[in-house]
């Protein structure tokens, strides 16, 4: 097809005849079948974890291939899964699995249940293919490390978590699944624990999520106040009839746990440090699957934001603040890798973004969500290629020119890089615009941001591109021969790569249509053609790209030039966002903990201490009283008898 | 406060007078007890209390009780007591130094605080009460002491017999007490007699019963040493307590021209010059 | 003449006994204040004898008599025990019991 008629069907396929779509009230039909075996999902991996964690060095052998079976074993799984769901009418598509009556306390009824739906199932088939692909380039990647059987275990601890979080058929396991997440990226991100750094990004990270954390049980209580049960089906089909004051609470918090699990403004400071992990957890977690949990929250508690007008527009505002956030501190960073990070901020500000346009933009979420899974987890995957071909060399500076000498890794690698600027026909263009649109239907300067955000977004994917891959080489002197990684590795580089390029357009009307009777959609409504969108969208790609291009072809500063601009010192600084929290948070915190300390070692202590040294000076006073004269007692024994004669008297008068 | 007028207003004079000199008697022996320094004067002042006392005994028409009050009280306990002092020593007096820190001025404050505590209390609780007497009481069985003897055999004979038992064991308690324990065994008339000789034999002491005091000399004070046979003084014939203490008044040679002449039938005025320098 | 005299009396008397008690140091005379003590008691409850118009306080008084009698003997033998031993009748002498 030439150019004109690949627009064309590209313009035909993002005007979708699915009209405005409500969403069907959450009643899911009994599990029966072939579904009643979807408990497989998390026993697989669950069982590889426990089987790895627990058998110790004896599985060391055969231990990561268990793990990747398992990983592919829940892949088929969902698989089938989904195949049955294609045969089913739209409406009963949503089944629920009950396993086991949890908590029945009284009122509140929370049973261990899973419930499959077409969103679910979308998440289902993500996190089982990218993990299993990511599970295998792991083999590559953690070959000669002593450990890589428990990096093996907590991989499939993790995905079993995942999975637990978007099965669940109630917020409360989702919790779990929430919570097991946290603990599996803790694992993973200090899996080189010896390492300080790594340790201490793996507490920041568990401890930034924990606040996120607190917004999500806060929300689950109230829920079971104002509804009487935190199941799905309890909660999402009533939430219209909640007291305005009260949703708007829910939603504000369930943006809180979405906020610490993806990375957004204002709890956006962990995900740069969580890079300290290796390659494959940045590539699995902190790119594909555990930040995009926020996402899930919030396109699942759909309702609940339909709800309430002012926390969705706070959705819409945090998520175009992290957009540009993550797109500022992306340009100024030398470590391949937190470039990468700093993109990802800014892409899941993207889907965090359209979530908070409302049904106009809960598909595109998804769809971008599945796109980016795909894209980013392969240049996450290209990233950990260089560096193992250059010795764990992770600044950019001292790359270059590494297009001649790892082939492989520089086409998947540009793959990713064309998708995530937005370049059609790649998956990045069908998912991408479809959110500016949608936030130009709703507000212009929502629009805007998102519009430039995609011009930055170019840029610094193309300097990342353009100091890795081409120019001349920088290369240190231990990193004087770079080679190609190993096949195990580049295989899965290649499926990913394949996905980034087809998974847009045939995805693009489809996706609509399977997630809508879900999530709901509305059509957006815009003042100019959609076309006119897309073309100001790829000449601002366009203008980013050869900016970037041009300046850092040549000649790259082996060490960061120190005289730049404040922009730049601060998105060197991350945007200042760790200074804040220090100065914040952290320091006050600190004083209040010393001020404590002070108040207990000389208050408390002192009363106590006090009162004990009162006691013994009083007591030694008092010991003077005795004498040992007899005269002395006698006058004491009168003093008493003139009280006594002196109180009868009184008493009687 | 003239007689007349005394009599004209109906009291009764007689027991007035007797009130008010026993009382102020009273408190005057009970002053002198408090305040004097050798005990034998406090205890001549508390007689001297205890006999008022008895007096006004017999005022409140409780004659039967006053007799004892002076029998047992005055004769006996008052006796004990100057027995004892001999004992511990005479002239034991004691400072007027207070060794406790304040206990003078919080004793003082405290009885006058006492005594005025009970004196409003009784003055306050006695006013417009009648005029008593005991005249049925006493002559109901026939006098004060048939009235108490049948108040002793009757109401309070479990106390009467309580009381003799406390006696006995009073008796047997001071007895115990004051009983001197010999560590080693009397020694027997035989031991005595061998251990006289060989004093003797070593010292030259008379082995015979030492002259009592006074013998052949002016005087038969007990301080007064003996004489032996052939002039010379017998310190021994003195007790020891004297001795210890220094009483021993000496005798000089001039006594015995004294004796010449009387037994010449000349009277004699002598001016003794011993270190007392007193007259004899 | 009223009870109330006698009764002031014996106040009189027993306050100065218990000031004797206290300001004196010689046993011998602490103990001829205590005798003092009992002897306003006993007037006490003659006054009162009288007053009340029966015999029974002068019966009381004949008791305490006889019991501070026994009283004295023990006491005395106590005094004349402790002078053996420590060749001192003072009160303030035995002041080991202090701090």
């Amino acid at each position: 097809m030439n150019l004109t008629q690949t627009f064309a069907s590209v313009v035909a396929s993002s005007q979708i005849d699915a009209n405005n779509i409500e969403p069907t009230v959450n009643n899911p039909a009994v599990a029966t079948g072939a579904f009643s075996y979807m408990w497989l999902l998390l026993a697989l991996p669950l069982l590889g974890a426990a089987l790895l964690l627990i058998g110790g060095k004896r599985t060391d052998k055969w231990g990561p291939y268990f793990a990747i079976a398992m990983s592919c074993g829940a892949f088929v799984v969902g698989a089938i899964m989904y195949l049955k769901m294609l045969g089913l009418p739209a409406n009963d598509r949503p089944v629920n699995l009950h396993i086991w009556d949890w908590v029945i306390v009284g009122r509140f009824q929370a049973p261990l249940g899973m419930q499959l739906d077409q969103l679910s199932i979308v998440f289902v088939l993500l996190i089982t293919f990218v993990g299993s692909l990511i599970h295998i380039y792991s083999l590559g990647y953690m070959k000669h490390d002593p450990e890589k059987r428990k990096f093996f275990a907590y991989l499939n601890l993790f995905v079993a978590a995942m999975l637990l979080l978007v099965t669940a058929d109630s917020y409360l396991l989702l919790y779990v699944g929430w919570e097991g997440v946290g603990l599996a990226s803790y694992l993973l991100i200090g899996f080189w624990m010896y390492k300080p750094t790594a340790a201490t990004a793996a507490k920041k990270a568990f401890v930034v999520n924990r606040v996120g954390d607190v917004g999500l049980s806060i929300a689950i209580m109230l829920m079971f106040v104002t509804f009487g049960s935190v199941t799905f089906p309890g909660v999402l089909n009533n939430a219209a009839e909640g007291n305005p004051t009260t949703m708007t609470w829910i939603g504000l918090m369930l943006l809180l746990a979405a906020c610490g699990k993806s990375a957004q403004f204002p709890l956006q400071s962990w995900l740069l440090d969580a890079m300290e992990g290796p390659t494959p957890v940045s590539a699995l977690i902190h790119a594909a699957t555990m930040v995009t949990a926020g996402v899930y929250l919030i396109v699942r508690s759909g309702p609940i934001f339909d709800a309430t007008p002012t926390a969705r527009t706070v959705v819409m505002i945090v998520g175009a603040i992290t957009l540009m956030f993550g797109a500022i501190i992306g340009c100024a960073k030398d470590d391949i890798k937190k470039a990468l990070a700093g993109s990802t901020m800014s892409q899941i500000g993207y889907m965090i973004l359209a979530a908070g346009l409302g049904p106009v933009g809960y598909v595109f979420a998804i769809f971008h969500l599945v796109t980016h899974g795909f894209f980013k987890a392969n240049m996450f995957l290209g990233a950990g290629s260089v560096m193992h071909g250059m010795n764990d060399q992770l600044d950019m500076r001292r790359f270059g020119a590494l297009r001649k000498v790892m082939v492989i890794t520089f086409i998947t690698f540009s793959c990713g890089w064309l998708a995530i600027m937005g370049v059609p026909p790649f998956a990045g263009f069908y998912s991408k615009d479809k959110i500016i649109e949608a936030a130009f239907g709703v507000n212009w300067i929502v629009g805007a941001v998102a519009l430039l955000g995609a011009g930055i977004t170019a840029f610094y994917m193309t300097r990342l591109w353009t100091m890795t891959f081409t120019g001349k080489s920088r290369w240190t002197e231990d990193n004087k021969h770079p080679h190609e990684s190993s096949s195990v590795m580049w295989i899965p580089m290649a499926i990913l790569a394949f996905l980034s390029v087809v998974a847009g357009f045939m995805l693009a009307g489809a996706i609509e249509t399977w997630l809508a009777p879900v999530t709901g959609f509305e059509e957006t409504e815009l003042a100019v053609s959609s076309l006119v969108m897309e073309a100001a969208s790829l000449a601002l790609v366009i203008i980013g790209a050869t900016i970037a291009y041009l300046q850092y072809r040549r000649d790259v500063p082996l060490v960061a030039p120190q005289h730049v601009s404040p922009l730049t010192v601060a998105a060197r600084h991350d945007l200042y966002g760790d200074a804040f929290n220090e100065e914040v948070f952290m320091r006050p915190g600190q004083w209040l903990t010393r001020s404590l300390v002070f108040f207990d070692n000389r208050g408390i202590d002192g009363l106590v201490n006090g009162i004990a040294a009162a006691l013994g000076g009083l007591s030694g006073r008092m010991r003077r009283i005795q004498t040992g004269f007899a005269r002395s007692y006698a006058l004491s024994m009168l003093g008493g008898a003139v009280l006594v004669i002196a109180a009868l008297i009184l008493v009687r008068t | 406060m003239s007689a007349t007028s005394l009599l004209a207003s109906g009291t009764d004079v007689g027991a007035e007078i007797v009130f008010w000199v026993c009382a102020t008697l009273c408190v005057i022996g009970a002053l002198g007890m408090l305040l004097s320094r050798k005990p034998v004067h406090s205890a001549l002042f508390v007689a001297l209390t205890m006999i008022n006392l008895a007096i006004l005994y017999v005022a409140l028409q409780a004659p039967f009780l006053g007799m004892v009050q002076i029998i047992v009280y005055t004769g006996a306990v008052m006796m004990l007591f100057v027995f004892v002092m001999m004992i511990v020593g005479v002239d034991a007096s004691d400072s007027l130094i207070e060794t406790i820190r304040g206990q003078r001025w919080a004793a003082i404050i405290l009885v006058l605080a006492f005594a005025g505590l009970l004196i409003g209390a009784i003055v306050n609780g006695l006013s417009g009460v009648p005029e008593p007497s005991l005249e049925a009481a006493n002559s109901q069985y026939g006098g004060n002491l048939q009235g108490i003897a049948k108040i002793i055999f009757t109401d309070y004979i479990v106390a009467f017999e309580v009381t003799s038992a406390l006696l006995i064991i009073a008796a047997l308690g001071a007895m115990l007490l004051a009983h001197r324990e010999r560590h080693t065994p009397k020694p027997t008339q035989e031991q005595r007699s061998i251990a006289r000789f060989a004093r003797y034999a070593a010292t030259g002491e008379l082995p015979g019963n030492l002259p009592p005091a006074g013998t052949y000399a002016r005087h038969n004070a007990i301080d007064t040493p003996a004489l032996a046979p052939d002039g010379s003084v017998v310190p021994e014939s003195v007790p020891g307590p004297l001795q210890e203490r220094g009483n021993v008044r000496p005798v000089d040679v001039a006594a015995e021209v004294e004796v010449d002449e009387i037994s010449e039938g000349h009277t004699v005025v002598t001016v003794d010059d011993d270190e007392a320098g007193e007259q004899r | 003449m009223s009870t109330t005299h006698y009764l002031v009396l014996s106040a009189i008397l027993f306050s100065l006994g218990v000031l004797g008690v206290l300001v004196r140091r010689n046993a011998l005379i602490v103990f001829m204040c205590v005798e003092m003590m009992l002897n306003a008691s006993n007037l006490a409850f003659v006054a009162f004898a009288q007053q009340n118009g029966n015999l029974y306080g002068q019966t009381i008084a004949f008791f305490v008599m006889v019991v501070a009698a026994a009283e004295v003997v023990v006491g005395l033998a106590i005094i004349v025990t402790i002078y053996r031993t420590r060749r001192s009748a003072s009160v303030d002498e035995p002041s080991l019991l202090k701090y």
